[in-house]
């Protein structure tokens, strides 16, 4: 087979290591993609984007408590089985009214329809969107997965505050109400449980 | 004005005549099925763009008929035709496979390939007096990964895809639809086909970047380089930079289909907007990597038809690549509406906003280099001139998208779709059949008929606009894409740009026979047909170049400027 007179040897080594570096470079982006699975999920919990709330400790909550000016906002509780979790899931309350800054307790009732054992995950946000950093949740429900035996009733409590921190933010102007939205799916790593077809 | 290399007559002393051996070809399987040669390949790609374009245009043409009415009037024949139940969910499934396969064939298997594949590998080693690609047996490694991935997503078509036979998922292929929306090989398929596609076009960019840094003629500075090799470098940055962010997405959602992986699945903690990050961190430099080889063909042909250097060369190519940066960090434009914040939006639009002032740079040095120039109305320039005010056209709707605020009314309608076809069939489309009508004679070393590419052109040029215009109206009323069916109201702008479509198709004829005819009857095209505006390195070469070239290198003398290229006559 004929084929054009071979490079000399330095050009060859200068093509290999060339062809190389922009290989190793499409390497680091393929990287770059997998690594951003974790980024992204790190990015959302630090900044709160896309309404993802924040998870507080207890002395988080002792710190915004002493930020407590008195004045109110109302918080509407939302709840939503995904499609094939048979299960009935409600907030005990449709709105609450809290004074920013304290700690408050709300509650959902959970109850699994099927007749075998279901493990959900709860995921959640908040609208509007930019609410998300200032709504801590302390304790929930949805930090845990939760099993239900068949028939069973659950209520779930959440502990969370608003932070006062708000109050300063222009992006919150004129925000009276946050809603709190959790959907319950199946929990994928307990799928052996039961079967899905069933329903 | 230039020099030929020293020791011009070395290969006289092998004791062999130069010419023979530059032209020895080998037999017809080793030729065509184990090629490195350039020339080889790059014919290779282009003959595989024509036929995918077929296949993608023909699909195109079968959604435009069934669009042509409301209601549904063919899909169920060809959802019955491919093996599918005779039910009116399986013909609507029918419809998200046309317009999958339309996009992804038009995308990855004629757009691609036609540019970087067919005219980069034929031009860039001419254009910089190379004798060849650096690594040609990963250029046929590369070729043949993209046929591969063809059939790959043509065999998708005939497995079960869900709700029928056939990927249904858009050419964005977004989860949850193309995960848990879509049980059946189809979809795995179609991925794959991604998969081998973009592992050809990264090793295609890899060779390309080798070539354009490491083997240029002597004294051919990186400022000297003929802006269609500044677009191909551009362009292959961005494929190495664009390409593994959408392989790593596509595993994703292979693993999440198949192997219960939940990078998009919330039950588990994934998140679907995620894929759409990724998806648009690709997309969106596709879109440049679909348009820069163009502009580099167009600012060529602009330059040999006036007779005049192009003008600004400099801020031609870094206007390339600027938008090639810019590029990379506008892509959420694309996903307005899947509730970013205000802050958010405010920034993609002021960034994509931006890139309009790099393009802006080009279009102007386009007309600047015209102003003033000896310009000769040949095929390849009516295509130029018809892409630079259609690629204006669309340039302009960009800019209406581009506002977050606006897109919220626009996103998803036949607005965007005549945006974007505007942008690609008419930009991206109209720059290919420009470069072929300038480098055909040169390729075959047959001159094509300039009467019959005058008529391609115009009736082409008729066509895709009464296509594609009517859609603005569709979208601003409202008509959303993606749909087979509609309300009356939207009908009559529908059944014009069917018309439309049949003037595009019958200019088809035009151009095939064009095609033929030069082939069987052309005259013979001489080294140069354009006359003394062709200065680059090829067109120093007879037409067709010998099989290898410049086995003695030219010279790029320190006289010599961005725009000449060619060795100085006696």
């Amino acid at each position: 087979m004929a084929s054009a007179a071979p490079l000399n040897d330095d050009t060859a080594r200068r093509n290999l290591r060339t062809g190389l570096i922009a290989f190793a470079g499409a390497l680091a982006m393929l990287g770059l993609g997998y690594a951003s699975v974790p980024l992204y999920r790190l990015f959302c919990q630090v900044t709160g984007f896309g309404g993802t709330t924040m998870t507080a400790t207890e002395s988080d909550a002792a710190r915004a408590a002493a930020g407590v000016t008195g004045q109110k906002i109302s918080i509407r509780f939302d709840a939503t089985a995904a499609m094939g979790m048979p299960w009935t899931f409600r907030p005990t309350q449709p709105t609450d009214t809290v004074t920013i800054g304290e700690r408050d307790i709300a509650t959902y009732v959970a109850r699994n329809d099927s007749d075998f054992p279901i493990t959900g995950m709860a995921t959640f946000n908040v609208e509007p969107e930019q609410a998300g950093k200032y709504f801590n949740k302390i304790q929930c429900f949805c930090f845990t997965e939760q099993t239900l035996q068949p028939g069973q009733e659950v209520i779930m409590p959440v502990l969370y505050f608003v932070d006062p921190a708000m109050l300063d933010d222009p992006n919150m102007k004129g925000v009276e109400q946050i809603t709190l939205s959790y959907t319950f799916h199946r929990s994928e790593t307990s799928q052996a449980a039961a079967p899905r077809s069933s329903n | 004005m230039a020099t030929t290399a020293e020791g011009f007559d070395a290969h006289h002393d092998h004791g062999h005549d130069a010419h023979d051996h530059a032209d020895h070809k080998p037999g017809f399987f080793a030729r065509w099925f184990m090629s490195t040669n350039h020339k080889d390949i790059g014919t290779m790609y282009l003959i595989f763009a024509i036929i995918a374009g077929i296949v993608g245009g023909a699909i195109s043409g079968i959604m435009r008929v069934e669009l042509a009415e409301p209601g549904i009037q063919y899909l169920g024949w060809w959802a019955q035709l491919m093996g599918g139940a005779s039910d009116v969910n399986t013909a609507l499934h029918m419809w998200n496979v046309f317009i999958t396969a339309h996009g992804l064939i038009m995308v990855f298997f004629m757009v691609m390939p036609a540019m970087i594949g067919g005219f980069g590998n034929w031009f860039v080693p001419l254009m910089i007096g190379a004798p060849d690609m650096a690594f040609p047996r990963m250029n046929n490694v590369s070729f043949w990964l993209t046929v591969a991935g063809f059939f790959s997503l043509l065999f998708s078509l005939f497995v079960p895809g869900g709700t029928g036979p056939g990927a249904g998922t858009g050419w964005t292929v977004y989860a949850p639809l193309s995960t848990s929306g879509s049980v059946g090989p189809a979809v795995d398929f179609a991925i794959f086909s991604l998969h081998l596609a973009g592992a050809g076009s990264i090793l295609g960019a890899t060779n390309f970047i080798t070539t354009i840094f490491n083997m240029r003629a002597p004294g051919m500075t990186l400022h000297k380089m003929p802006l269609f090799v500044w677009s191909v470098l551009v362009t292959a940055f961005l494929l190495l930079l664009a390409l593994p962010v959408l392989a790593a997405a596509i595993t994703m959602l292979l693993t999440d289909r198949n192997f219960g992986t939940t990078f998009f699945n919330p039950a588990g903690g994934g998140d679907p907007v995620l894929y759409q990050h990724l998806f648009w961190f690709f997309g969106h430099p596709e879109v440049y990597i679909m348009i820069l080889p163009g502009f580099g063909m167009i600012s060529q042909i602009i330059a040999t038809f006036s007779r005049k250097p192009v003008f600004g060369y400099l801020g031609m190519a870094y206007a390339m690549v600027a938008i090639g940066v810019v590029g990379f960090i506008v892509w959420a434009h694309h996903m307005y509406t899947v509730g970013l914040d205000v802050n958010t939006k405010m920034y993609f639009t002021a960034a994509t906003m931006v890139i309009a002032v790099p393009t802006g740079v080009k279009i102007f040095s386009w007309i600047a280099t015209m102003w003033g120039g000896s310009l000769s109305f040949k095929s390849p320039m009516v295509w130029s001139m018809g892409f630079i005010f259609l690629f204006t056209v669309g340039g302009v709707t960009g800019v209406v998208l581009a506002n977050g605020g606006i897109d919220d009314n626009l996103h998803d309608t036949y607005y965007v779709v005549a945006h974007f076809h505007y942008v690609l069939s008419m930009g991206a489309v109209f720059s290919m059949f420009a470069g072929f009508y300038y480098w055909f004679p040169k390729m075959s070393g047959r001159m094509h008929s300039e009467l019959l590419s005058h008529i391609h052109f115009w009736t082409f040029f008729v066509g895709v606009n009464v296509i594609f215009f009517p859609q603005h109206f569709l979208g601003m009323q409202g008509m959303p894409r993606r749909y087979p069916d509609y309300p009356e109201a939207y009908h009559f702008w529908h059944e014009i740009s069917t018309y439309g479509y049949y003037i595009m198709a019958g200019s088809m004829v035009f151009f095939f026979v064009n095609i033929l005819y030069a082939l069987v009857a052309g005259k013979k095209a001489e080294a140069n047909p354009w006359g003394e505006g062709a200065t680059t390195l090829e067109w120093t070469l007879p037409s067709p170049p010998p099989y290898h070239q410049f086995e003695t290198l030219p010279v790029i003398t320190d006289s010599m400027d961005y725009h000449d290229h060619r060795p100085a006559t006696a």
